[in-house]
């Protein structure tokens, strides 16, 4: 796992991550400026940074309620904020980008952060941008696997002869600058189902899976379907980092937990995917067994500790910042994550 | 409360006719709500090309819109072929899994012939069900017989249409009492 830049001696990885959403509060219906949302966004990953968690992340999301479309920018301004926190997309719509492009971007990125930038690359669940960004949605399969496997080979070579449907044929081209160490960490997003998992695993890349609600063991599931199938297409399983990622919120008690996240997803998952979250499917998180980790800190350890029983996996990012969560409870958080859940992880998992 | 009485078809008058006796009842006996007619005739809607239901323009996006706003829906659907039209499954197909849930769907149905009472049954039932509604169980079934020149002739046909109504309001208003306690419980 040097590739990716992971040592697995050091226990389970711990990540942020935002969509970049800008949404507003729904505890008092205000939503903060455009400006002041990016200017956060880059104070929590220093907070971040300074509590010690592993990774840091920002998704690219181009329609109403969000704010990073420019997450490469944002990226930028984490890396010259922050000194050895790693730092990634979460995640790069590579479907309607020029891979070219979008590697020109994180290399200097991983340049200007002394090694430390990465790109998780998803094919996008608002479609919205296809249209914006001049693309047909028909080929949404076609151009993020066309995309992504560029992206990949430019990964591995300097100088690049290439052909495709939906760029330029590229002919001798030298895409530069290069990342530090000489290759990025380039993951795939993949969404709950074994059938998308597969295909991560086809190509032997690292693979971070989303996760919404439901029971951690139905996760597995296409978490095995992911080892299995790049066993079977020659790559060594053990060596391929898998990543989740989910709502994560604690408060004193679990219901207080409860209490103060659920407006926050609910009412901003009606803003951006025009439902709710179902309350009922909230309520079950106070299950060890739920994925969603929200509750007390000693409740959501055990499940972080339970969930990496059954994965096996290298790093869990965490969402907290969603719906207009205000920076003062993401602070709030950030330091019970440095003070007690890293420590308590790394006790348990670390070699 | 929000309701919607949709005429799934855009073809054909039967469906359109018993909408608009519905739309009757209930403007009359419910005044103070909020009500809305949607035949699918009036409006230039597109096929589903799997995109968020927010993202669609012009009169596809207000017809998707407007369901998903609703409370309850009152869904009128013609047989034809031994099924439910096209343009009724491209609704479904525009909407997310889970646009019904906390929905309550009436049903009424017209069909050339006695054939075809199991239809709704075997077809449109279950895509209601996938989709998480609230389906009230008995429908009103109406016959060529029970039409001319675009009127309702047979007077029972008004009062299934009215019990309809008001089966549909009682399952919400029961629904929404159960829902209320269930969230009180939940204490978020």
């Amino acid at each position: 796992m040097e590739n990716e830049r992971m040592d697995p001696t050091k226990g389970l990885e711990f990540g942020l991550y935002t969509l970049g959403d800008h949404l507003p509060n729904p505890h008092t219906g205000e939503r903060i400026s455009a400006q002041q949302r990016i200017q956060e966004i880059t104070e929590l990953a220093k907070l971040a940074e300074q509590a010690g968690v592993d990774f840091f992340s920002v998704g690219e999301s181009h329609q109403a309620y969000f704010t990073t479309q420019a997450h490469t920018v944002v990226l930028a301004a984490i890396a010259q904020a922050t000194n050895k926190i790693k730092i990634g997309s979460s995640s790069t719509i590579i479907s309607t980008s020029d891979p070219v492009r979008v590697y020109e971007d994180f290399a200097t990125i991983d340049l200007i952060s002394n090694g430390r930038a990465e790109i998780i690359a998803g094919r996008a669940s608002r479609i919205g941008l296809f249209e914006l960004l001049g693309y047909d949605v028909q080929d949404y399969e076609a151009l993020f696997e066309e995309k992504f496997d560029l992206l990949l080979q430019i990964n591995q070579q300097e100088v690049i002869n290439w052909q495709g449907e939906f760029r330029a044929p590229l002919r001798n081209a030298q895409v530069i600058p290069r990342p530090l160490h000489g290759k990025l960490p380039i993951w795939r997003a993949v969404g709950g189902t074994p059938a998308s998992a597969i295909k991560a695993g086809y190509a032997g890349i690292p693979m971070m899976l989303a996760t919404l609600g439901g029971a951690a063991s139905v996760f597995k599931r296409t978490i095995d379907a992911y080892r299995e199938t790049a066993k079977n297409h020659g790559f060594d399983p053990t060596q391929l980092p898998v990543g989740t990622t989910g709502f994560f919120y604690v408060a004193d008690t679990t219901q207080a937990a409860l209490q103060q996240m659920y407006p926050h997803i609910n009412e901003g998952m009606k803003l951006t995917n025009g439902q709710g979250f179902p309350k009922q499917l909230f309520a079950q998180a106070k299950d060890k067994r739920s994925i969603i980790n929200v509750g007390s800190t000693q409740e959501v350890i055990e499940k972080i500790l339970y969930q990496h029983e059954v994965f096996g996996h290298q790093r869990y990012l965490a969402q907290m910042d969603f719906g207009g969560m205000p920076f003062d409870n993401m602070a709030k958080n950030i330091e019970i994550i440095g003070t007690e859940i890293l420590p308590a992880i790394r006790k348990y998992t670390a070699k | 409360m929000n309701i919607v009485a949709l005429s799934g078809s855009i073809a054909g008058s039967k469906t359109r006719t018993a909408i608009e006796a519905v739309s009757e009842i209930i403007t009359k006996t419910y005044p103070e709500e909020v009500f809305t007619l949607i035949d699918l005739a009036d409006y230039d809607l597109m096929f589903s090309d799997g995109r968020n239901y927010l993202e669609y323009p012009g009169d596809t996006g207000f017809v998707t819109q407007k369901l998903m706003e609703a409370d309850i829906i009152i869904m009128g659907t013609p047989i034809f072929h031994a099924s439910i039209p096209g343009a009724l499954k491209n609704i479904f197909d525009l909407l997310p899994v889970n646009a019904l849930q906390d929905k309550v769907v009436g049903i009424l149905v017209t069909a050339g012939s006695a054939k075809h009472y199991l239809v709704v049954e075997q077809q449109l039932k279950p895509i209601l069900s996938y989709m998480k509604a609230s389906i009230v169980p008995t429908y009103v079934f109406m016959e060529e017989k029970d039409f001319y020149r675009k009127e309702i002739v047979n007077d029972d046909i008004f009062f299934r249409l009215e019990r309809l109504i008001e089966d549909t309001f009682q399952t919400s208003e029961a629904m929404e009492i159960v829902k209320k306690a269930k969230e009180d419980a939940y204490g978020f």
